[in-house]
């Protein structure tokens, strides 16, 4: 017992899943009312919408990831120095305006389809990314820039050595802030052609069909939190143990 | 140039879904402050139960909020409020709770010990303590909490235009669903505005709020 | 061998130019420490940065080992060149054995070769290999972290050292220790350094040379002792501190004061003791036990008055002194003890001679007679 609580403690992980389980008996508990059968009925579209909705998580969000990273990197070259300021302000503007907002744009754009979809999701996710990157870059104490300077370090390598493995906790948090946008914002993709759970929410709604309604929410709230969990592991196992505050 | 048409002649219908916006959220967040920061100030005294109070307001926001109306939905539906208003205001409030109990929370964690033991030497009771020193201090960071919140929820609250709550969501949805670009767009720029104006008039405030003397 | 030749630098501020280093030649022969001494904003910094290149010089030359480094690339330049800094700079990413291996890495010198310099580095600075090489900098103290960045200056072995106010974030204590263990690995290594404080007392610790700076002038280059001894202008006399005698305390050994006084033994007669002390015009005389170590002492008046063996009357000395100890020690433990002599030994415990005050006052004392009568010749001619 005595170790469970302890396990319980010191594994942020174990309470995720315990939390994941418990809503998951929950749900079930509730809805136990013969909304379970209700729901069960949409099986075949809940797994068919959660792939959508997992194809338009990975491609919107990698590409954020790979852009935005890229884009933080640029922003903090001393030859960018005059414009990055400028451009963070927008940037930080860019992060109030609703997701909705973001997604009912790029339709204006490029209508409707997986591609607005993962054009919107993109920009909405790119931002926090963008921005972490920059800012954990231009956190690198100047003092080890100097030293690595002063020992004949050239800027690439300073770069890869340095500058990047010292910034990756603020990086990883930026990634983690912009997946959870990106996945709470996913559902919406439907609303301009994209597909994903949303189909059955929205339809669900509608149609005032509370089966329908669930089977769509639950899965996208349990995808949501369990995205969340693993870039919070990834968070965790993933960054090197001197840079990482988490161990 | 047909939207800016569209803009100038709906000026009245955008101030009432704004005014319908403002007053959700407005509520909302109101009342998550009233909840949010004696929870924050509550979960001081004990480590454990801050943790867990924390990790639940964590979870909580993690859930897309159309998922969450399409859970409220069902549940409130029994008390005759499915859509509307009422499942509007409660998502505004859940999702409020975490950046205001967190930010309350850190705040007064964080008032320099010294202080509270100085606060403590002049003789000073835990609550005046609390209204003295700890609350005052602590204002400028809860007020930024407060910020988080309301720009979140002008963005869930959009959302809640398709439960049937109003604002200017539903300029959205209809522009939707109509494929009326021009409706479309001025919802998504007035949601916009409303956000970014939020935001800097809130930014303003938490300047103001904050004690002269601990400016930066 | 690091030579300046009129080394120039002007900032171009808002405020309109500001030189921070004018015309600064000077040369610090192999393997000694120079320090670079002043206030901030003095340019003392900012001479040892043009060194490695961070600052780009206006004007003027600078050699190491008779090469020109505008000559050299400068990435090359700085690998040959060890840098410490007062932040230390660690690479929090990268474990200690990593963060000592960088420049060698850099180098494409073997792994094995390296690491394996590393852990005897490591070894040199009190730092157990096994228990240190594979932890993060956020796990060593402050003054842990410190020796490391030392380590790593040296760990390419580079003919030349640039240091900058290495130890100026240390507390005082865990400072001297790193300082004294950084004297012992110069001892071995023989590197020539230039190294930029503040602190007057670490400049007389540490430095071979001290070069003052004021206002981007080079107002001084000389041994720390003539600099005490003798301050070029009320400007240094004033920076090095009105305790300036009391500082070149610390530059002579108690043997360099030491004159020698033969001593008797316990089986001597206070005759005997008495004879010694009117040889030598001394009212005590120290008296050694059979190893030849310092046993206590007899009093002239004693002495005098009595009759009997030396084990009957001597006293017991409260404390004695080694010869290779500074005479700081030995003045603080004339003060401690109300004594105006000490006896000393040699670093087995053996008698060699005695101190006095007097005979301090007077060593000090020479070098500004020297000065004095120097001063009167230059006023003569």
């Amino acid at each position: 017992m005595t170790t469970a609580v302890i396990a319980f403690r010191r594994a942020p992980g174990l309470r995720h899943l315990l939390t994941l389980l418990l809503v998951f008996a929950l749900g079930m508990g509730v809805q136990a009312s013969g909304l379970v059968t209700d729901i069960m009925d949409y099986w075949g579209d809940i797994v068919f919408l959660s792939q959508q909705h997992m194809v338009l998580v990975l491609v919107s969000g990698g590409l954020a990831i790979v852009t935005g990273v890229s884009l933080g990197i640029l922003l903090s070259r001393p030859a960018m120095r005059r414009w990055a300021e400028a451009v963070m302000q927008v940037l930080n503007i860019g992060t109030t305006i609703p997701t909705l907002a973001v997604l009912a744009l790029s339709m204006t754009l490029l209508g409707l389809g997986f591609t607005p979809a993962v054009f919107g999701l993109w920009l909405a996710t790119l931002l926090p990314i963008t921005r972490n990157t920059y800012q954990g870059l231009l956190a690198v104490p100047p003092a080890l820039k100097e030293a690595a300077t002063g020992m004949g370090m050239g800027s690439g390598r300073m770069l890869l050595k340095v500058e990047l493995p010292n910034a990756l906790f603020v990086i990883f948090a930026g990634i983690r802030t912009a997946l959870a946008v990106n996945v709470g914002t996913v559902p919406l993709a439907f609303l301009i052609g994209g597909g994903g759970l949303g189909e059955l929410i929205f339809t669900g709604i509608d149609l005032a069909e509370p089966g329908m309604m669930l089977a769509g929410a639950i899965p996208t709230a349990l995808l949501a939190i369990l995205v969340d969990f693993l870039v919070g592991q990834g968070q965790m196992w993933l960054i090197p143990r001197g840079v990482n505050p988490l161990r | 140039m047909e939207t800016v048409g569209f803009i100038a002649d709906n000026l009245d219908l955008i101030a009432a879904l704004t005014v319908e916006h403002v007053s959700i959220v407005g509520v909302a967040v109101g009342l998550a402050i009233l909840t949010g920061v004696p929870i924050g100030i509550a979960i001081t005294q004990n480590r454990k139960v801050a943790d867990a109070v924390l990790y639940t307001a964590g979870v909580l926001i993690t859930i897309p909020s159309i998922a969450l109306f399409g859970v409220l939905i069902p549940i409130l539906s029994t008390i005759g409020h499915g859509i509307g208003y009422l499942p509007a205001v409660i998502a505004v409030l859940l999702y409020s709770q975490l950046p205001i109990i967190r930010n309350t929370y850190t705040a007064i964690n964080n008032v320099d010990p010294a202080l509270r033991e100085a606060a403590r030497g002049m003789g000073m009771r835990p609550l005046e303590r609390l209204r003295r020193v700890e609350i005052p201090l602590a204002v400028p960071v809860i007020m930024a909490g407060v910020r988080t919140a309301v720009v979140i929820n002008i963005g869930v609250t959009a959302i809640a235009a398709y439960i049937g709550a109003g604002g200017l969501g539903t300029l959205i949805s209809r522009g939707i669903s109509q494929t009326d670009p021009r409706q479309l767009v001025a919802g998504a720029l007035a949601v916009s505005l409303l956000a970014i104006v939020a935001d800097y008039a809130l930014l303003w405030a938490q300047k103001r709020l904050t004690p002269s003397g601990v400016r930066a | 061998m690091i030579t300046l030749d009129k080394l120039t630098k002007v900032f171009e501020t808002a405020n309109g130019p500001v030189t921070a280093a004018d015309h600064v030649s000077m040369e610090v022969p192999e393997g000694e420490i120079c320090i670079l001494l002043g206030p901030s904003g003095c340019g003392k910094t900012t001479a040892l940065k043009m060194i490695n290149r961070l600052i780009p010089k206006t004007s003027g030359k600078i050699f190491i080992n008779g090469r020109d480094t505008d000559e050299q690339n400068v990435t090359e330049l700085r690998r040959g060149i060890g840098y410490v800094i007062q932040q230390i700079g660690l690479f929090p990413n990268m474990t200690i054995v990593d963060n000592i291996c960088v420049v060698p890495d850099m180098l494409g010198w073997d792994r094995a070769k390296s690491r394996k310099r590393a852990m005897e580095l490591l070894e040199m600075v009190n730092l157990d290999p096994a228990v240190f090489a594979n932890r993060f900098p956020k796990e060593l103290s402050g003054g842990q972290q410190q020796r490391v960045g030392v380590v790593r200056a040296l760990a390419a072995d580079p003919p030349v050292m640039l240091m900058d106010e290495p130890f100026g974030a240390i507390d005082p204590i865990n400072r001297e220790v790193i300082q004294d263990e950084f004297l012992k690995l110069q001892k071995e290594f023989r590197k020539t350094i230039m190294f930029v404080s503040h602190d007057i007392d670490e400049a007389v610790k540490m430095g071979d040379k001290v070069a003052i700076f004021r206002a981007g002038k080079l107002e001084q280059f000389d041994s720390p002792d003539n600099v005490l001894a003798h301050p070029a202008n009320p400007f240094i006399a004033d920076f090095v501190g009105s305790d300036r005698t009391l500082k070149r305390l610390r530059l002579v050994t108690v043997g360099q004061a030491m004159f020698d006084a033969p001593a008797v033994t316990e089986d001597d007669t206070l005759d005997r003791a008495a004879g010694v002390m009117r040889d030598l015009d001394h009212d005590f005389v120290v008296v050694t036990d059979r190893h030849g170590r310092p046993d206590g002492y007899v009093r002239q008046a004693v002495a005098e008055a009595k009759h009997g063996t030396i084990a009957e009357h001597h006293a017991r000395l409260p404390v004695t002194v080694e010869a290779g100890q500074d005479l700081r020690t030995a003045v603080s433990q004339m003060f401690t003890h109300d004594v105006t002599w000490l006896a000393v030994t040699d670093s087995q415990g053996r008698y060699q001679g005695v101190v006095t005050q007097q005979g301090i006052t007077h060593l000090l004392g020479k070098t500004y007679g020297a000065a004095a009568t120097a001063g009167t010749a230059a006023a003569a001619e």
